[in-house]
């Protein structure tokens, strides 16, 4: 069901679609043998080609067309053998060409479907369109120079991935786990870093909205938007402006828009009739794009292993739940700390996988994130080393420390940076198995309590726990709960 | 001592080899020819410092026995390629200054073979036009004059410069490029050797762009040998031009064996134009005789969209020249006009750094790719292009070379046709069709008109076919046997 939004005059419902820009991981430009490492000194990582030198030629780089084809395998979708790269023409003083390269009727990756899971626990699929290659243009620095405007190249020529979604998404929530799914996986596929703060990935938003059931609406295009918070402020307040538009007898104009993040709003960038006319044709100085079957399949069987799969793999063979496998995987980095933690954990406790697999995941899934999140961290700046997590988990595993003393070891690990041993031994936190030592523990509260027994014996079954509760108490907490109900329990029962 | 300024490229080579000439002889004796004439304007800058290096250079490679055919001659380089260092300007203003950080691969595997570069030839701004008027340098005279006049006329364009130098003696060869005739129609109008091979046989990188694709480059020689010589030299796939063609480059000069015997020659039927003269016409059907007494087979063949082929390339060729050169734009190098905007600053520049011809093409090249004509035009034209390749292949299955006149009229006056753009575009008529097949096509000196001013045969090879077209043309250039030469008026 269409979520719908209330309108003075009725129902409305949004189209939503987007057109996400991200940068190819590769050690070279699209076209020339430029470095792309960024943050680099202004104008060092140029090249004649990116400089557009007169008579230089752009010949492609085979890494850039590898990612792209593992991003499209990535993302389901089909691979276009046969691809032409065009030329976008306009004039800006950081685009050298005076055109960009990008592709346009004919792009490398063709149609598929994206299937991203709501909060209500749905699962909806998006389609893919197309995704394309393209050059990045190079940065125009308005602030070095009251009158000049400086040019860096630095990123003039760096290969994009434009991947277009179809016009299927109705919410912000939808927009923004479409976002989220699609960064996901270029960082599995390794095909993008997905670093949105570098520019390494950012989203033009397409918004319309109409009467349920009705034509489409004209739609508004919001440039560069370069988080998911963003995104979703974007769908947001185009929604509202074009509904409260069309309301007051207004009509919504076909026109590129900003973000501002001051404002959590957008405003005009560009009308339809300043629009350019790109005038696209085929670059005369490139082959058409060509590669066998064979090359799609290599590169096929040489992908890492996907989110997706991941998933059924962790709760088939390490018995984890499939909520916290979700979790897990969403992000590369928590799936590959997990997977990580889980092999040292092994090491050290000597258990089969199969049997940790649920402790470790629910450890970092509740424990670590919680902690996390506390700090306002991510799991890169993880303060406990995963040789520490490892020996908190094997501590537990082998019994001498209990679930409950377990958190309070790690809480201390987090502020003092100390080894989980090391807290333990000075803070006394061993637990007590020493069934000689509880027995006589035990036979002494009874006595102590005799009253209490009697309620017990009399059918208060809940007094249990008062008498767990005292053990507990006793030891500070150290006892081994196993051990206590071995032995209290048939001594109240008598 | 014969002058050394009239040897023709393989005499020159056989005279070094053999110890009989030095390198630095033979290039001072140019330059001495070039300062001489000056007034034919062929060289916009001579770099006679670096030839007189270049040469020493050479006669030491000679003494040591690794000579090749190039090494030692003294070359004119069109201004479109890139040399590194040197005015590199495709004569348009918009370049001002501009000195390449990069030799272009043409021009490298001259000097790699031991070439001596003379200088920088004038041309057509950015190779447009078909009379070398468009030049920011200013017109090249063509040194043939008709028989008793003393006007100038031109030497054909855009590789004006180059033909005008080796047709007055000041530069054994010269390199030009083609893109609808660039080369081919200068031969013919200066009675030089003109080739243009393959689209793909030399590697377009540094050469600096007007329609990409159909630049190539070429030579401008006295005889047929000469440019099997340099050819040889210049071509080779590069992995730095995506249209370069991966294929071993022959021994062209060996391929020159005289022995033309059972080979097809096609004529075609549309290559005429009306008001064509009568005395080209003749020279064609003379062309048809001399291959048919040396053994060939002549065949009627019909190459039906021929017609198409001009306003094809005036729509092809602007689209991509609109693009290309979007490049030029004050920003970065050559001209800068400064405005009181980004927009007034490319306005004042490209006003001021364009001449008329090159405008008139960017405006054509934009509105055909515009939304709206896009389909009209430029789709258009591709599609009969592709007709046009198709016409070569049929008539490749009948023939195997196919020849044409050149050009449809001999050189003009300078200045007769400058304001008349359409019947400037004329010219190109016969040469264009190869071009958007991405023939290879050769322009032969075979006779003078009746006011004494050379005319060319052009013959028509197929892909990658320069070898055979070679041996053609060198049968056909002994047919003909053009031994003319401009009476000197300049440099008095």
């Amino acid at each position: 069901m269409t979520k719908l939004y209330p309108g003075a005059t009725g129902d409305w419902e949004a189209v939503i679609g987007l057109e996400i820009h991200a940068q190819v991981i590769s050690e070279a430009k699209l076209f020339s043998s430029s470095a792309t490492t960024f943050g680099a000194e202004p104008n060092t990582q140029v090249s004649f080609v990116c400089s557009a030198q007169p008579g230089m030629l752009p010949v492609i780089n085979e890494e850039c067309v590898r990612q792209a084809v593992r991003t499209g395998l990535a993302m389901g979708c089909e691979i276009n053998l046969r691809s032409i790269f065009d030329r976008k023409n306009y004039f800006y003083a950081d685009l050298p060409q005076g055109y960009q390269i990008s592709q346009f009727k004919d792009p490398i990756v063709g149609e598929g479907e994206i299937a991203i899971e709501l909060s209500d626990g749905s699962t909806k699929i998006i389609g893919v369109e197309r995704l394309h290659l393209e050059q990045d243009a190079g940065k125009s620095m308005h602030d070095q120079h009251p009158t000049m405007t400086y040019v860096d190249l630095n990123r003039s020529g760096v290969a994009l991935m434009e991947i277009v979604s179809k016009p299927d998404m109705s919410t912000p929530e939808e927009a923004a786990e479409y976002f989220k799914k699609i960064r996901s996986l270029v960082r599995y596929a390794r095909t993008c870093d997905g670093n949105m703060d570098q520019g390494s990935m950012r989203a033009d938003v397409n918004v319309s909205v109409r009467r349920p059931g009705e034509e489409l609406g004209t739609r508004t295009e919001t440039k560069n938007v370069n988080s998911i918070r963003y995104v979703m402020q974007v769908v947001e307040s185009e929604i509202r402006r074009q509904i409260d538009l069309i309301e007051d007898g207004g009509t919504v104009d076909q026109e590129t828009r900003l973000f501002e993040v001051a404002t959590g709003t957008t405003r005009t960038m560009r009308s339809k009739e300043e629009a350019h006319d790109y005038r696209y044709f085929p670059d005369p100085d490139l082959l058409p794009l060509e590669f066998s079957q064979e090359f799609v399949d290599e590169l096929a069987a040489e992908m890492p292993e996907l989110a997706d799969a991941k998933k059924e793999r962790f709760i088939a063979d390490l018995h984890i739940t499939p909520y916290n496998a979700s979790v897990l995987v969403a992000e590369k980095e928590n799936a590959d700390y997990f997977e990580t933690l889980l092999a040292v954990t092994v090491d050290k406790t000597g258990k089969p996988v199969s049997e940790l697999g649920k402790l470790v995941s629910n450890w970092i899934t509740s424990d670590l994130f919680g902690a996390l999140k506390k700090l306002g961290k991510t799991i890169s700046e993880n303060p406990v080393s995963v040789e520490n997590a490892a020996e908190l988990l094997n501590l537990q595993v082998e019994g001498t420390i209990s679930g409950r003393i377990a958190k309070e070891v790690f809480e201390n690990m987090l502020e003092s940076g100390k080894s989980p041993e090391t807290i333990v031994d000075e803070k006394g936190l061993k637990q007590v198995s020493d069934t000689g030592a509880i027995e006589a523990m035990i036979d002494e509260i009874l006595s102590v309590n005799a009253d209490k027994v009697e309620e017990y014996r009399g059918g208060k079954d809940k007094l249990y726990g008062f008498f767990v509760g005292q053990v507990m108490k006793q030891t500070g907490g150290k006892a081994n709960p196993q051990v206590v109900n071995q032995l209290l329990k048939p001594k109240l029962d008598g | 001592m014969t002058d050394l300024t009239k040897l023709t490229l393989s005499e020159a080579r056989d005279a070094l080899h053999k110890g009989d000439i030095s390198s630095v002889e033979i290039t001072q004796a140019h330059i001495s020819a070039i300062n001489e004439a000056k007034e034919l304007n062929c060289f916009i800058e001579v770099t006679s410092d670096k030839a007189m290096d270049m040469a020493k250079a050479a006669d030491e490679t000679i003494k040591s026995g690794n000579a090749k055919g190039m090494t030692g001659i003294p070359i004119g380089m069109k201004d479109l390629y890139c040399t590194k260092g040197v005015h590199s300007q495709t004569c348009s203003h918009i370049l001002d200054g501009f000195k390449p950080e990069y030799e272009s691969t043409v021009s490298q595997n001259l000097w790699d073979d031991g070439a001596v570069m003379l200088g920088k030839t004038n041309m057509d701004e950015f190779a447009m036009g078909s009379s070398n008027e468009n030049s920011y340098y200013g017109p090249v005279k063509n040194p043939w004059r008709a028989k008793g006049s003393d006007k100038n006329t031109v030497p054909g364009g855009s590789s004006g410069g180059s033909s005008a130098a080796v047709a007055a003696d000041i530069a054994i060869a010269t390199t030009g490029t083609d893109t609808g005739g660039s080369i081919r129609q200068p031969a013919s109008f200066t009675g030089l050797v003109g080739l243009k091979p393959t689209y793909g046989r030399c590697s377009r990188w540094g050469m600096i762009a007007f329609a990409s694709s159909l630049d190539q480059a070429g030579t401008l020689t006295k005889t047929v040998r000469d440019a099997a010589i340099m050819m040889e030299s210049m071509a080779g796939y590069d992995p730095k031009d995506s249209t370069s063609t991966n294929i071993a480059v022959p021994n062209y000069e060996a391929a020159l064996n005289g022995d033309i015997r059972g080979l097809k020659v096609g004529i075609p039927s549309e290559y005429r134009v009306d008001g064509m003269p009568e005395e080209i016409e003749n020279l064609w059907k003379q062309g048809k005789e001399w291959l048919k007494s040396a053994g060939a087979e002549i065949v009627d063949i019909s190459l039906p969209h021929t017609k198409y082929a001009l306003p094809t390339y005036y729509i092809v060729a602007p689209a991509e020249c609109s693009s290309n050169l979007a490049r030029y734009d004050g920003v970065k190098y050559g001209l800068r006009v400064t405005g009181d905007s980004l927009d007034d600053m490319y306005k004042k520049t490209r006003a001021a750094g364009f001449g008329d011809e090159v405008k008139r093409r960017i405006l054509i090249g934009t509105y055909v790719l515009s939304a709206g004509y896009y389909d009209a035009y430029y789709l258009k034209a591709q599609k009969i292009r592709t007709l046009i390749a198709n016409d070569f292949k049929t008539a490749y299955q009948k023939c195997d070379v196919i020849l044409t006149p050149t050009a449809p009229s001999a050189a003009f006056n300078l200045g007769e046709k400058v304001s008349d753009p359409l019947a400037m575009y004329l010219n190109d008529v016969f040469t264009v069709p190869a071009s958007l097949a991405g023939l290879p096509g050769i322009s032969v000196p075979a006779g003078l008109s009746a006011e004494g001013l050379p005319l060319g045969l052009q013959l028509i090879g197929q892909a990658f076919g320069e070898e055979q077209l070679l041996n053609v043309a060198d049968v056909l250039e002994g047919a003909a046997s053009f031994n003319y030469k401009p009476t000197k008026w300049w440099g008095e």
